[in-house]
């Protein structure tokens, strides 16, 4: 018996390791991301029945070859030309790109200047605002989103200062209207937003600066010229963050959003629970996916590009 | 010492009073007396205690609590193995699938995720209730924590664990003696987001619950779509609590960390 750590079979018995643990996460990421989204691919060609569940056709595996023909053969586009059909489809498509990029915008003039202002802070100050801006990023988001019911319904906190201080004589309706979704997708998002932006800014060579102002540049020209340029892949970074999830949401639309907010997360969920269209539904999910890759993959390459920069 | 400039003065506390009046109106109107939550009706711990006694919401909590302890330990567990194979395992059959696999799921809407893995469930014939709920969120947070886990793992130097390995250690022991230790605090952090992340999700756990299993969000979602309601108020008010407890421990205890490893160094320095 060889001592240990200089057994015989170390080689192959590293391999055998190396194979385990690749395959543990491997096989799981598998079995519950991979197929689950190939299901929903699935269904989403299928038709749909009253029956348990509610689509056909099951693979029938007791009719062996012919069964994996006839399930294949049964599958087809369907549901797909019905959403183009239904103009909700494309118009809660549509709506959630336009909510989500706005919402982006806004949430980018909202992060910047707090970003910036975080960057030029005193260096001792740094990690108390850093916290004050991580804090709310731990704390429930559903709590979040619902802390501006109470503020903007009608006989809310913000009605009641407005007419309080006489800027408005009766409330303005702001709950349940795309206003309200915009407020809530800035708030939950903007740390996401200065992070990324505050990031950047921190690494900004203030010499750079300094020459700039010496060689007679204004502050304001300096920023445009300097400032703003070299916070690009931070800005970018953050408007990514903001822009992808905020087209899939759920929660914002749901609580904030009134019945016309068109949101494509929304109709999904209602698709499923409400209408019990399950082949729908997927079908909503998979033009979804196909919508989000191209940000997607830009974000990939956009990371990938500035890990290769730093490293 | 810079001084800020009144816009910069002016961009934080307006910022700042963005990110926390918000909270700070719903933690003051869970105090409120009055069933309607935007008449003050002085001060009272009425929602305290009505919340205590309704057993619907402590069954929630206690079913969510259960969710995120099990969920982020495995989470840990698989995401911490993830980012080993991203980093250290090099080249093998698949390898790029497995890398999309582990950075999907952070940008997939949760609707996506929820459906999908709902029909799973059901395709497989799999009863929905804790169970699900604790597959679903392992595998969405166990990519969150492989992302910062991998981060720590690329900056260390790896010639620590080539030394180990030469030095009689088995791969095993060289991670558990000389990786483990190192990445410890990303591992840490990495549990910890994906405990807070189990904690908050609504919209994957009501795909992945059945009816025998409700939530914290669930029970919130349900209770506020109708409208704000004092008892939420309560309850968000002792969520927001944990976690600004937690948020500033762990600040401070690194910054304990950080001065203790500073004085450490001073002294190697001086030796």
């Amino acid at each position: 018996m060889a001592r240990r750590g200089q057994r015989p079979q170390t080689v192959s018995g590293v391999a055998m390791r190396r194979l385990i643990l690749i395959a543990i996460p491997y096989l799981w990421l598998f079995a519950l991301f991979l197929i689950p989204f190939a299901i929903v691919l699935k269904i989403s060609l299928s038709d749909t029945v009253l029956a348990i569940p509610p689509y056909a056709p099951q693979i029938d595996l007791a009719a062996g070859w012919q069964g994996i023909k006839d399930f294949f053969g049964a599958l087809d586009g369907e549901n797909f030309v019905f959403l183009t059909s239904d103009d909700l489809y494309w118009k809660a498509y549509l709506s959630s790109l336009r909510i989500a990029a706005l919402s982006t915008l806004m949430t980018l003039l909202v992060g910047f200047p707090i970003a910036y202002a975080m960057a030029r802070a005193p260096d001792e100050w740094r990690p108390t605002l850093m916290m004050l801006v991580i804090l709310p990023f731990w704390t429930s988001f559903l709590i979040r989103v619902y802390s501006w019911m109470g503020i903007l319904a009608n006989e809310g906190i913000l009605n009641q200062v407005l007419t309080w201080t006489g800027i408005i004589d009766s409330p303005l309706q702001i709950l349940n209207t795309n206003t309200a979704v915009y407020i809530g997708i800035v708030y939950t998002y903007l740390p996401f937003m200065i992070l990324p932006i505050y990031a950047a800014l921190e690494r900004l060579d203030g010499s750079l600066l300094e020459a700039a102002e010496d060689l007679g540049c204004s502050r304001t020209s300096a920023f445009w010229l300097i400032t703003l340029p070299l916070s690009k892949n931070g800005v970018i970074a953050g408007c990514f963050l903001v822009f992808i999830p905020a087209v899939g949401e759920f929660v914002i639309p749901s609580l904030l959003g009134g019945s016309r907010t068109l949101m494509i997360g929304k109709v999904l969920w209602e698709e499923f629970f409400s209408n019990r269209d399950w082949p729908v539904a997927s079908a909503v999910a998979v033009v979804l996916l196909l919508i989000l890759v191209i940000p997607i993959v830009l974000f990939q390459r956009q990371e990938q590009k500035q890990r290769e920069a730093e490293g | 010492m810079r001084r800020l400039s009144w816009f910069n003065v002016t961009s934080l506390t307006l910022g700042l009073a963005f990110l926390y009046l918000p909270m700070v109106v719903l933690v003051i109107y869970s105090f409120n007396a009055s069933k309607l939550v935007t008449v003050w009706a002085g001060f009272s711990t009425r929602w305290y205690g009505e919340l205590l006694h309704n057993e619907a919401f402590l069954d929630a909590a206690w079913v969510t609590l259960k969710v995120a302890v099990v969920s982020s330990t495995m989470a840990t567990v698989l995401g911490t193995m993830a980012a080993y194979v991203l980093v250290r395992a090099g080249r093998f059959y698949g390898r790029t699938l497995f890398s999309g696999m582990i950075y999907a799921p952070l940008v997939m809407p949760e609707v996506i995720t929820g459906l999908s893995l709902l029909l799973l469930f059901i395709g497989i014939g799999l009863d929905r209730g804790i169970f699900t709920i604790i597959l679903a969120h392992t595998t969405f947070s166990m990519c969150y924590v492989s992302v910062v886990v991998s981060s720590r793992l690329v900056s260390f130097d790896r010639a620590l664990e080539e030394a180990a390995l030469d030095l009689g250690c088995t791969p095993f022991a060289a991670f558990r003696l000389v990786t483990l230790p190192i990445i410890a605090p990303a591992v840490i952090a990495g549990w910890l987001l994906a405990f807070t992340l189990s904690l908050d999700d609504l919209v994957i756990a009501s795909f992945a619950a059945g009816p025998s299993a409700t939530t914290l969000p669930i029970k919130i979602y349900s209770a506020v779509r109708l409208g704000v309601s004092p008892e939420i108020n309560a309850l968000s008010t002792i969520m927001i609590a944990i976690v600004t407890i937690g948020v500033i421990t762990a600040s401070l205890l690194t910054k304990r960390a950080a001065v203790r490893r500073n004085a450490e160094e001073h002294a190697a320095d001086r030796a």
